[in-house]
This record gives C-alpha cells, sequence and structure tokens, in this order.
C-alpha cells in the first residue's frame, strides 16, 4: 500500500506525520519526495549512501555541423536555445531535456549529454526498520519533478510506501502523489491552513486519489477546519495537539512516537483504518 | 528606483507570510506582491478590493485528433514525460507542453493548444496596491506565474509612484524561488530554531548566494530552543550573513490571523515591538546601506 503525505502549504508538519507513521509500522519504505528541501532523514539519522545522480539529457551542438538555421530554436518550447551569428548557445537552467532540439536539427548536429540536476540517496542501514530514500535538488536547479520520477523508480510494492510530498497543489505534488492508495492531507487549524487545504482537496479529487485529513497543532486556531471537515464528509484521521512537548522533540529532529510511545498505537489505529478504507485489510 | 525586498524562508510555516503582512502595515509608500503562488495566503491578512484580473498562459498543451490517429506509438516513444497513456490520450498531468509528440506524429494528429493555467489580479489594500495570482492545480511549478506577477507589480509600483515592492515568496530553492528573487534588492529570510528549518535556511543562503544578492535573516520563535537560535547566529555570522532580528513564541500571529488583521494592527506587545524594529533595519538596509555582495 501506498499512502502519500501532502499538505497543500509548507510547515504544517508533513515530515512529522510522515516520519512518525513510518516509525509506527513494521518494514516501511519511506520516500522523500520533497526534493527541494528534504527533512525526513533529518528526524531518522540515518547515514546515507548515493544511489545515483539524476540528471536530464540537455544538447551539446556541433560547431562543424551546425549552421545556424535556427530551426532547434524554433522548436524549443523553453527558449532554451538562442542562434547567434556565432552559433547556438543554450541556457542550461531553462532545458528541460525534452529532445525537440536534436529531433528539429536537419544538419543532425545535437546530440545530447546528460546534465545532473540532482541526486537519490537511500539508507545505508535500516534503524527502527525504516528504509528510507531521498531524492535531492542541486542548489540552483528549477526543476523537481525529474528527480521525484526517478526516486519513485525504487518503490518497493512489498513494503508499505509512505510518500512525503513537497508543498502546495502543482506539478512536484501530483509526480509525488500520482499511484497512491491514500493521500493524508495535514493542515493546522487555522484560516490559513483551511484555505490551502481546500486547494489541496480539489487536486487530490481531481486526481481520483481517496483522502482524509490530520489536524497538526489542534488547540491553536479555530474550528473552521473541523466544520469544513464534517460539512463536506472529509474523515478527519487524527488530531495532533499544540503541545511543547511535541514542538521541543520536533525542534531537536526527535520524531514524537520515540518519546511518547502512546503515539506509535495511535498511528498505527490511524493505518489500520486506511486500510480499511482503502480494502487493503 | 523602485526598491524590492523578497521574503522567503526555505521551509514552510516559519511565519513568512505574517511578517510580510506587518511590513506591508508599516511601509509608507509600497506596493505588495504575493508571489507564493502555490499556496497564497496574503489576500486572507490584506483583504483586497480586485481592480482588473489578468489570465495566465501556462505553457501549450498537447491534443491527439483521434480521427487522424494511427496509433503509430511514435508519440509515446518520444515523449520522455510519460505524458502519452496507451489509447493516445495526453495526461494534461504529465504533459510539460515541450511539443515533441507534435514534432514526430506523421500524420498531424497532434496539436498545441493555448492553455489557460491561472489568473494575475491587481488590487487594492488598506495598505496600498496589491498584485497576486492563483495558480490552477495541478500546473506547472510557478516560475513562470511568478515572473508576471512580478512584471505587473513593476508595471503598478511605477504608475502609484511606490518606491518599494515587498515580495511574499514561496518555500523552497525551485523554480518559483529563484523567480521571485531574481533582481531583488534585499532577500530577507524567516527562519526558526529547529533541525529541519536550520537544514532549509542553509540551503536557501545557499540559494541567494549563488545569485548574489543581499541576504539578511531573522528567526522566528527564538526561545523554543536557545542552543540551535545560537547556532544559527553562528552559521550567518560566518557567512557574512546579517540576523537582523529575533522574535518570541507568540500567540500574536495566530490570533491576528483569526482576525484578518496583521500583528502590528492586532495589538501593541513585544513581539509586534520587535517587529517594528525589524521593520527599521530593513528600511535602513534597503535605503541607506550601499550594495555589498555577499560570498564573493
Amino acid at each position: 500500500m501506498r499512502i502519500a503525505i501532502a499538505s497543500g502549504k509548507g510547515g504544517t508538519g508533513k515530515t512529522t506525520v510522515s516520519v512518525n507513521l513510518a516509525l509506527s509500522l513494521e518494514n516501511a519504505q519511506l520516500l522523500d519526495c520533497d526534493v527541494e528541501e528534504p527533512n525526513c532523514n533529518l528526524f531518522l539519522d540515518h547515514p546515507l549512501q548515493k544511489v545515483k545522480d539524476v540528471g536530464i539529457r540537455v544538447p551539446a551542438i556541433s560547431k562543424d555541423k551546425c549552421t545556424s538555421c535556427g530551426k532547434c530554436a524554433e522548436a524549443c518550447r523553453f527558449n532554451a536555445l538562442a542562434v547567434l551569428l556565432t552559433g547556438v548557445i543554450l541556457f542550461p537552467k531553462l532545458c528541460h531535456g525534452c529532445g525537440a532540439c536534436s529531433i528539429a536539427c536537419p544538419e543532425g548536429a545535437i546530440s545530447e549529454v546528460t546534465q545532473v540536476i540532482g541526486s537519490i540517496e537511500k539508507s545505508a542501514s535500516h534503524t527502527h526498520g525504516i528504509e528510507l530514500y531521498q531524492g535531492v535538488l542541486n542548489i540552483g536547479e528549477p526543476m523537481a519533478s525529474p528527480i521525484i520520477h526517478a526516486l519513485k523508480g525504487h518503490i518497493d510494492n512489498s513494503r508499505t510506501v509512505i510518500i512525503d510530498s513537497p508543498p502546495g497543489t502543482s506539478c512536484p505534488v501530483i509526480s509525488s502523489i500520482t499511484g497512491a492508495d491514500y493521500c493524508i492531507l495535514v493542515t493546522e487549524p487555522t484560516p490559513f491552513g483551511l484555505h490551502d487545504l481546500m486547494l489541496a482537496v480539489d487536486l487530490v479529487k481531481d486526481m481520483q486519489i481517496p483522502y482524509g485529513i490530520i489536524i497538526n497543532r489542534h488547540g491553536t486556531g479555530d474550528e473552521g477546519v473541523e466544520d469544513h471537515c464534517s460539512e463536506n464528509n472529509i474523515p478527519v484521521l487524527m488530531k495532533i495537539p499544540y503541545d511543547m512537548r511535541i514542538a521541543e522533540l520536533y525542534s531537536e529532529g526527535i520524531p514524537f512516537v520515540l518519546r511518547m510511545p502512546r503515539w506509535k498505537d495511535r498511528f498505527l489505529d490511524t493505518f489500520r483504518e486506511l486500510q480499511v478504507l482503502t480494502d487493503r485489510c | 528606483m523602485v526598491k524590492q525586498i523578497t521574503v522567503i524562508s526555505g521551509k514552510g510555516g516559519t511565519g513568512k507570510t505574517t511578517l510580510t503582512a506587518a511590513f506591508a502595515s508599516l511601509a509608507n509608500n509600497a506596493l505588495i506582491a504575493d508571489c507564493d503562488v502555490d499556496a497564497a495566503n496574503l489576500h486572507l491578512i490584506l483583504d483586497p478590493v480586485m481592480t482588473s484580473k489578468l489570465d495566465f498562459y501556462g505553457m501549450k498543451m498537447a491534443a491527439i485528433d483521434q480521427n487522424k490517429c494511427s496509433a503509430c506509438g511514435l508519440c509515446r516513444s518520444g515523449c520522455r514525460f510519460g505524458a502519452i497513456t496507451e489509447r493516445f490520450v495526453i495526461d494534461t498531468h504529465a504533459c510539460e507542453g515541450c511539443g515533441v509528440c507534435a514534432l514526430v506524429c506523421p500524420k498531424g494528429a497532434i496539436v498545441m493548444n493555448e492553455h489557460k493555467a491561472g489568473e494575475v489580479y491587481r488590487s487594492m489594500t488598506r495598505f496600498g496596491p496589491f498584485v497576486h495570482a492563483r495558480l490552477g492545480i495541478g500546473e506547472e511549478t510557478g516560475g513562470k506565474l511568478v515572473s508576471m506577477v512580478r512584471k505587473n507589480a513593476a508595471e503598478m509600483a511605477t504608475m502609484h509612484g511606490n518606491d518599494l515592492i515587498i515580495i511574499d515568496g514561496p518555500p523552497g530553492i525551485g523554480c518559483s524561488v529563484i523567480a521571485s528573487i531574481s533582481g531583488a534588492d534585499l532577500v530577507f529570510i524567516v527562519t526558526e530554531p529547529s533541525v529541519s528549518a536550520i537544514h532549509d535556511l542553509e540551503r536557501v543562503i545557499e540559494v541567494a548566494a549563488h545569485f548574489r544578492i543581499k541576504t539578511v535573516v531573522c528567526i522566528n520563535r527564538c526561545d523554543i530552543n536557545k542552543e540551535k537560535t545560537a547556532y544559527i547566529e553562528d552559521y550567518c555570522r560566518k557567512n557574512g550573513v546579517k540576523v537582523i532580528g529575533k522574535l518570541p513564541l507568540s500567540e500574536t500571529p495566530t490570533k491576528a490571523m483569526l482576525e484578518g488583521r496583521t500583528v502590528i494592527e492586532h495589538k501593541d506587545d513585544i513581539f509586534t515591538g520587535t517587529v517594528q524594529d525589524i521593520w527599521y533595519r530593513v528600511h535602513s538596509e534597503l535605503f541607506h546601506n550601499s550594495f555589498r555582495p555577499l560570498f564573493q
């Protein structure tokens, strides 16, 4: 079973839920798809090993063969190529690696080289039984999705897979939650939380992924999120209270189920509920 | 020349929007822009009255004419984003709009269609003009939309004679963050003393340095972990980044948000007093210090 954790807004507690849920299960695989800011391992502190680099295929243009006809730049929809009198120049940060330029070139002057934009890492040892994979986007690189795709190639279907998604509702989130059996949306009980939750709900509805809510920092803010959920029959799977002890453990990078073991049972109960909801028990 | 300050955070939830809104209420002659297009929240506090709306077109999207399609499969093998299903239908969530499929189709069965991906709004608020946007659900990361917001902000600021643009940026370090900070005069990073926020802070400082933009850091909720706060101060000092202020953990931001007001409007307490001090320092960084590139 694949469970994706998403949120709409950043900072609601996605990583907290992902890590604590994974720790409460036996034999979980945890995929940190928030490749701009992978944070799961800050809480697990596993030694990591690099699995591979992730690259996209960018054009390499042969000066000898190129006639500066401009067909490549015309085919590129990302404005990554410009034709000058002296030849063609590539703006690598704009290139999506689609290959349109090499198809369009009538002279066969374009070959492709791999440009590394990030990497995949995995935990070298499995403390707490969790196998962690994470993607890391290199600094200054704009595109997260190719790394997420590569990361999802490491999914082990024999395990329960927990997918920590990036914030928001755009492209990288879709790449992350595609193929999930269930999506947990983590929110906080404030007007900001509710606003972004509604966007995230639209997304998972559109993708036809069953979903439920975990309210983090319950006790602060107002009743807006709970009212919205009950009016729209959205299951609230769990409420994590606003608790100084949890906040302190979080700031230290310690998953709270390790110090407050009764929470392990709560997460396990939630997981069993999900199994029932998705007919996977 | 209109100055620009972008508020970013690396990690979400550190208090970016709270501070942007506070700055908006403290600035005398600023335009406000919400570039966190993926989860725009500032309008919830600023209560804008829209004056105009512009459609945002993202990348064109491929569409297959089933009558012309011979199911030869060249488009599927040419597409590097897995966007063409076995039944030769475009998966719009996966399509990047590169046009390779249209290029390779021997039957001319694939066309690239204009595709509305969001909206940009020009508005007025009680603190001055405001540009914001909404990215359609599941659309491509909003770098292009961020640029459109900033372009409209610059135009509107010139029109209204504003001397400053305050930009609420997105979390992370990717496309939309880069689009939000490029060309800004100052990057204002909000962080908090937790392992994950520190990790993201270090990455986002590197991004700002990569683009050679002057950067200051504000530590929010500095009292939840004093050792980590000291670590951040030390890290910033070593990297030539000024810590411009420290804010205590407080209920004020949440309470102000519930009322749809900025913290400054909500109440006068230690928290808001510190925010005011920070704003004066920001103002002096922007208008009185000569530019000095970092990390040379």
